[in-house]
Parts: structure tokens; sequence; C-alpha cells
């Protein structure tokens, strides 16, 4: 297959040059969707939603199983083109049906299964597809020194050799490599699919400081998680996505786990969370 | 498990971030020592199993062989000219291996090739060799191209297609040959000639040595360049022992190679010199060994090999990839074939295309290939053929049927896959 090209026949029939709902400039989110929907067959899989994603904020998705989190996901990384809906980069309204365009605009997507092949070593998988030649060969030394750099600058130090396969590493060690290998490219925005779902405490206490660390970057961050303690210890907002409705968008210090479950399982939440202070009492 | 480049892999999935995983290079030799140790521990046990293979292979024929016969020097060439089939072959059957895939029809395919540029060199057309040569290997390629786009356009397994191919291949090899049954290459004009020394055409003595020096010098210079570089520059380089011991290994067995062939072999004529086809299939290990380790193409296959989606998403052109791997398959086996043709003089319906097939699978498993992809070298197929070339020789040496070769070749075979499935099941522990 060519790569990844998008279900071809279903274009995205985002309207350019309709103006973006008011914001005011200043706060205009990096991305923002509007009225996306998609549907497989008979399926509707998403019901118009609406998606803020801000620069230097960790956006936490949640929602139950088939609440349309992952098809969301793909639509903006261009793995699924949306049927309806309009969506807007730096408030300019773009269109995103391949994987190549979301990539040119700087999104990066980690996936759960992390897309690392495990016969290849750190810096070959941190250069996949994108590798250095200079004239037919391959440039090894100017892909590792840029790859020694991207870890160091995330801080991730626990890896001995960068020059070894990827299938000795930890889960958490596993993690950051893919983290690495997707802002290495001067990426706007990742999107991080369960990142700590398969991980132990000490791992997923690492990569949610990897995350804190985009986030001071500068990136617009989304997570995708089912772990509350993860959501609210590193989101700076939560969405939340209910039978492919966005239900919910807000700050996390103006809901609790409780509300976040409501809105997760019935779509509405009566709770009123008084301050940031609240968000402490445990679930 | 012990020593401090040997955590133990069991406990790293439960201990902190910070627990180490065995560096897979180091940098001094010590280290470097300690870190194959818990690699091959670990599973990943490199080329050690087919060189242990190799020894106990050339002790066990030396001693059972009649006057040790196997050691000399004619012996020896005679195995290398033996051997190169089957290591050309596992070559080509390499590049499908590391995709996970196989090519069954690689033995008749490789007839065809011979079949092709001996037909072109015959009397009648009396092509010029090397264009017959470019013939029998593009129509190789092309019989590559159809099976390759078989598998990736429709999506059918490589184990199907191939089979079917084994099937037709042989056919159009009998079809080709037609009523004569056979094509011989031991004419006497010169495009026969230039075919038939492939194997049985030897390099003059000095010119051999001066080669040999300007080989050497070249891989010294190439190798130390690039780990001085890398070292200078703090990038992660094998220790300087281990480049200097590569190089002395190097020119070590090349002197042993110049040396026992420019031994004279004749016992009426003087027969000396290294055959032709020696540099010709160091010449595809190299042309290979850079295309899969130092080129984009090869990067693409390994990943393509290691994990199909990873590579997808990374934007591989994964249908690319794997249709070119059976072209390069192909192509190969026809080099095989051209070579085969010239070691027998000519090309009959006799070729036993199974058997090549599964001494192609058998060199390169042998040689530390994984079947299940992802895994393996250019230089695996010089080692595993050398392994079956020499059980070949020895077991003739022997005096042993035939039927004792196949049954004794198929336990290295089980041999050298269970040793691959084991160390995948260990690093699937890790």
């Amino acid at each position: 297959m060519e790569l990844m090209t998008g279900p071809t026949g279903v274009p995205a029939r985002t309207t350019p040059g309709r103006a973006p709902a008011a914001a005011p400039p200043d706060e205009e989110p990096l991305l923002r969707l509007r009225g996306i929907s998609k549907h497989f067959g008979a399926v509707q899989a998403l019901y118009g939603v609406d998606l803020d994603l801000p620069r230097a904020k960790v956006t936490a998705l949640c929602g139950d199983n088939g609440a349309g989190k992952s098809v969301l996901t793909k639509t903006i990384a261009g793995i699924h083109a949306a049927d309806h809906g309009q969506i807007f980069w730096e408030g300019r309204p773009v269109t995103i049906r391949t994987p190549n365009d979301s990539s040119a605009l700087g999104i990066e997507t980690v996936y759960q299964d992390l897309a690392l092949a495990d016969n290849l070593d750190i810096v070959q998988n941190m250069f996949l597809g994108r590798e250095r030649v200079s004239g037919i060969f391959l440039n090894e030394d100017s892909m590792e020194r840029a790859a020694a750099e991207t870890l160091a600058e995330l801080r991730v130090t626990t890896v001995r050799s960068i020059r070894q396969p990827v299938a000795t590493l930890s889960g958490g060690q596993r993690q950051a490599v893919a983290v690495a290998k997707a802002v290495m490219w001067n990426s706007k925005l990742v999107m991080l699919d369960e990142p700590t779902a398969a991980l132990g405490v000490a791992q997923t206490r690492m990569v949610l400081d990897l995350i804190k660390r985009l986030k001071d970057r500068g990136l617009a961050v989304m997570v995708i998680s089912h772990n509350l303690n993860d959501v609210f210890e590193v989101a700076d907002r939560v969405a939340v996505l209910r039978l492919g409705r966005m239900v919910a968008q807000a700050d996390t210090s103006t809901l609790d786990r409780e509300s976040v479950v409501d809105y997760m399982t019935t779509g509405v939440s009566s709770r009123v969370v008084q301050g940031p202070a609240s968000q402490r009492s445990e679930a | 498990m012990s020593g401090p480049g040997a955590p133990d892999l069991a406990t790293d999935l439960t201990a902190a971030v910070d627990a180490v995983p065995p560096p897979v290079i180091a940098q001094t030799m010590g280290e470097y020592w300690r870190t194959w140790l818990a690699r091959v521990r670990g599973g990943d046990a490199g080329a050690l199993p087919v060189v242990v293979a190799l020894l106990a292979v050339t002790i066990v024929f030396t001693i059972l062989s009649p006057n040790h016969v196997f050691l000399s020097p004619e012996n020896l060439v005679n195995l290398f000219d033996q051997s190169a089939v089957f290591i050309v072959l596992a070559f080509g059957m390499g590049f499908v291996l590391l995709l996970g895939d196989i090519d069954l029809s690689i033995g008749y395919v490789a007839a065809i090739g011979g079949i092709v540029t001996a037909q072109l060199v015959q009397p009648t057309p009396n092509v010029p060799w090397p264009l017959a040569i470019l013939a029998g290997l593009a129509v190789c390629a092309l019989i590559g191209l159809l099976q390759g786009s078989l598998v990736t356009r429709l999506r059918m397994p490589a184990f199907v297609v191939t089979l079917a191919g084994y099937l037709i291949w042989f056919g159009v090899m009998i079809l080709l040959l037609g009523t004569a049954g056979g094509v011989g290459v031991t004419g006497s004009q010169a495009n026969q000639q230039a075919i038939y020394g492939l194997v049985y055409g030897y390099i003059d003595p000095l010119i051999a040595w001066i080669g040999l020096v300007v080989i050497v010098a070249a891989f010294a210079t190439v190798l130390w360049r690039r780990d001085a570089g890398r070292r200078r520059s703090g990038l992660v380089a094998p220790p300087l022992g281990l480049t200097i011991a590569k190089i002395v290994l190097v020119a070590i067995a090349g002197i042993i190679v110049v040396a026992i062939c420019n031994v004279n072999r004749g016992r009426d004529l003087p027969i000396v010199g290294v055959p032709y086809v020696i540099p010709v299939v160091l010449l595809v290990l190299l042309a290979w060994t850079v295309l899969l380790e130092r080129m984009q193409f090869g990067r693409h296959v390994y990943a393509t090999g290691g994990n199909t989606e990873a590579a997808r998403r990374a934007g591989i052109n994964v249908t690319t990839v794997r249709t070119m791997a059976f072209v390069l398959c192909s192509m190969t086996g026809g080099i095989a074939g051209i070579i085969y043709c010239s070691q027998l003089g000519g090309m009959t319906t006799n070729i036993n295309g199974g058997q090549l097939v599964l001494y192609a699978v058998a060199a390169a498993v042998i040689g530390g290939t994984s079947l299940f992809g992802g895994r393996g070298r250019a230089m695996d197929g010089l080692l595993g053929g050398l392994v079956i070339g020499a059980i070949y020789n020895g077991l003739y040496l022997l005096g042993l049927p035939i039927q004792w070769q196949l049954i004794i070749t198929g336990l290295v075979l089980l041999a050298a896959v269970s040793v691959d499935s084991l160390s995948r099941k260990s690093s699937a522990h890790a």
C-alpha cells in the first residue's frame, strides 16, 4: 500500500474561508476542531465534535471504550479523514487527509503499541522513515548525535547506550524513546495514546515527568487515558467523549474524579467543584 | 547471571526505572567482552554457533577423511567452489527471510538464470559474455518482480506464490532446455570459456597477492577512519582493540585463502591460483552488506521485517520494500545459477531445484538469519554456506551415499532453527 493514504473517496468536507468560532486571537489554540463528524458505513463514530488543543498545555482526552477517542485521534493524525467539520491550525483552516498532511503541520502521534521496531536500535528507530543520508549512504554519525541531543533535552538518561536494540529496553524506556521520536521533528502537537497503560509505578512516574517537560517546551500535548490518576496529575484540561459526542471540556481545576466519571458514563454531571483544592480529595 | 554488564533480565521489568539493561556496545575491550558474553547468555549469540559449527565440521572431517584429505589445498579449493552456489543462494534468500517471507522457487529461478546465460553464449547467438550474464540476471529479476508483485499487490502468501513458482519455473526450465535436455559451456569460444572460467579459471598468484593487499588496505582504511572518527567525536564506537582485531582477522583469512589457492593442486598439469568465483562471491557479499547496513533501503528492510506496522507508520513504502526484496532474491539466485552452470560445465534437466532451495534456507539460517524476519546479515549466508558446503564435501569424501548427506544436512538445519527459536524465546523474556 502507498503509505497509509486515508480512505479515498471520502473527502473531508472542511470548508476553508469560514471564520473560526469567536475567540480572541491571543487565546487562539494551536488546534481547533469544530463540528467533526465521522462515520464508518452505518456506524456514526463522531457527532460534531469540538475540541481545542492550546499550546503549552496538556489536554487529557477521556472516555469509555467505544467513545470515539481513537477515531478522533486518528482523524487528527490523518489516518481517517473527517466527513464533516472544520480544522483550524494556528487559526488557519486546514485539511488533514493523510498522515503526511498531519506531520507536515507538526503533529506527531505516539501510539499505544509504540510503533517501534524491536530489532533496530534507538537511533535507528528515532529516524525511521526519515533517515539522514550523505550521498547514497546513511549518515549514522549525524543521526546519532541528534538522537542523543533530543534524549538529553528530555532528560531520558537511563538508557545505557543509544545503540542498543529497543528490544532490550524496559517499558518506560520504550515509551520514552517513542516520545522522543515524536518530538524530534519540530512537532508542535504530540498526541499520546494510553502512554502509561502497560507501565509500573516508577516507569509511569518517568513518563508523566516526560509529558510535563513536553509542555514546558511549549508543545501542545494530548493524552488519551483511562487512568484518572494520571489525568489529574499531568493534565491542564480535560475533554470527555461519550458515544461520539464531546460532553465536557474544561480546566482540570474545575473538575474532580467523580465529575469526570459522571461525564464519561452519563454525559452529564451535577457535581460542582469549588476550587483547585478539591481535586486533591481522593476518589 | 553475574558481572556488571549483565543484570538479571527477569527482575529488570519490575525494577526501578534506572535499572540498566545490558549495554550493547561498550567502550573498552574488557567491557566489550563482558557485554558480548551477556548477549550470548541472553540468547543473541550472533556468529558464535556457526563459527563453532564450522570448526566442528572441519575437525571431524579432517580426522575421518582418508589421509586427512579434507584439509588438503586441492579439496579446500574444491570446497570453496562447491560452497559458492549455496553461499550466493543464501545471500538471495536472506532478503526475503529478513521480511519473514520465503522464496521456494529460488532453485529453479537460479537454474533459469544459468540456462539463459548459457544459451546466449552458444555459437549461434554468441552474445558477448557480460551481456549474456546481464540478460540471465534480468530474466531472474523479472521473475522476482512478478512473484513479489503477486505477494504484495494481491496479498497472496509468499509460500504459495513461490511454491507455484517452483513448479512453473521447473516446467519452464525443461521447456528452455528442449529436446537436447541440456546446454553446455565447455566449448572453445571465448564467451563460453568466460562462463566456464568463473569456477575453472584462476587468477595469477602474483596478482592475487597484490589484490589481497589492496583489499585488506582498503578495508582497514574504511574501518579505521569510521571507528576512529566516531571515537573522536564521542559517539558510540567499538574499542580500538576490536577495530584492530577485525582488520587482523580479515588479513589472516585473506592470506590463508590466497596461500591455499596458490599451492599447486594439479596432478599432471600444474593448477595454481585463486578461482575467479571467490572474488565474485566476496563482491556480492560486499555489495549486499553495504546495501543492507549502510543504505536507506536496507534500513527499511530491517524495519519492515522487525515491525511492519511501525515501518508503515514511519512512512516507509512497505509494498515497494517487499517487492524489491523478491526482485533482489531472484536476481541473486540468478548469480548463483550462473556459478552453478560454470561449476557443472552446463545445465541439464537433472538440476534439483528443490534441494537448492533447502540448502539456501539452511545456509542462511545456519549462518544466523532468523526465519521470523528482522534479523540477519549477508555474512550469515557466507558462513552458513561454508558449513553446508563442508558437510556436502566431507560426506562425499567419506564415501557416504547421498541418503546420509540428506539426513545429516537436515539435522544440521534443525539444529540451526532450534538455535533461532531458542534465541527468540529468550529475547521475548527480556
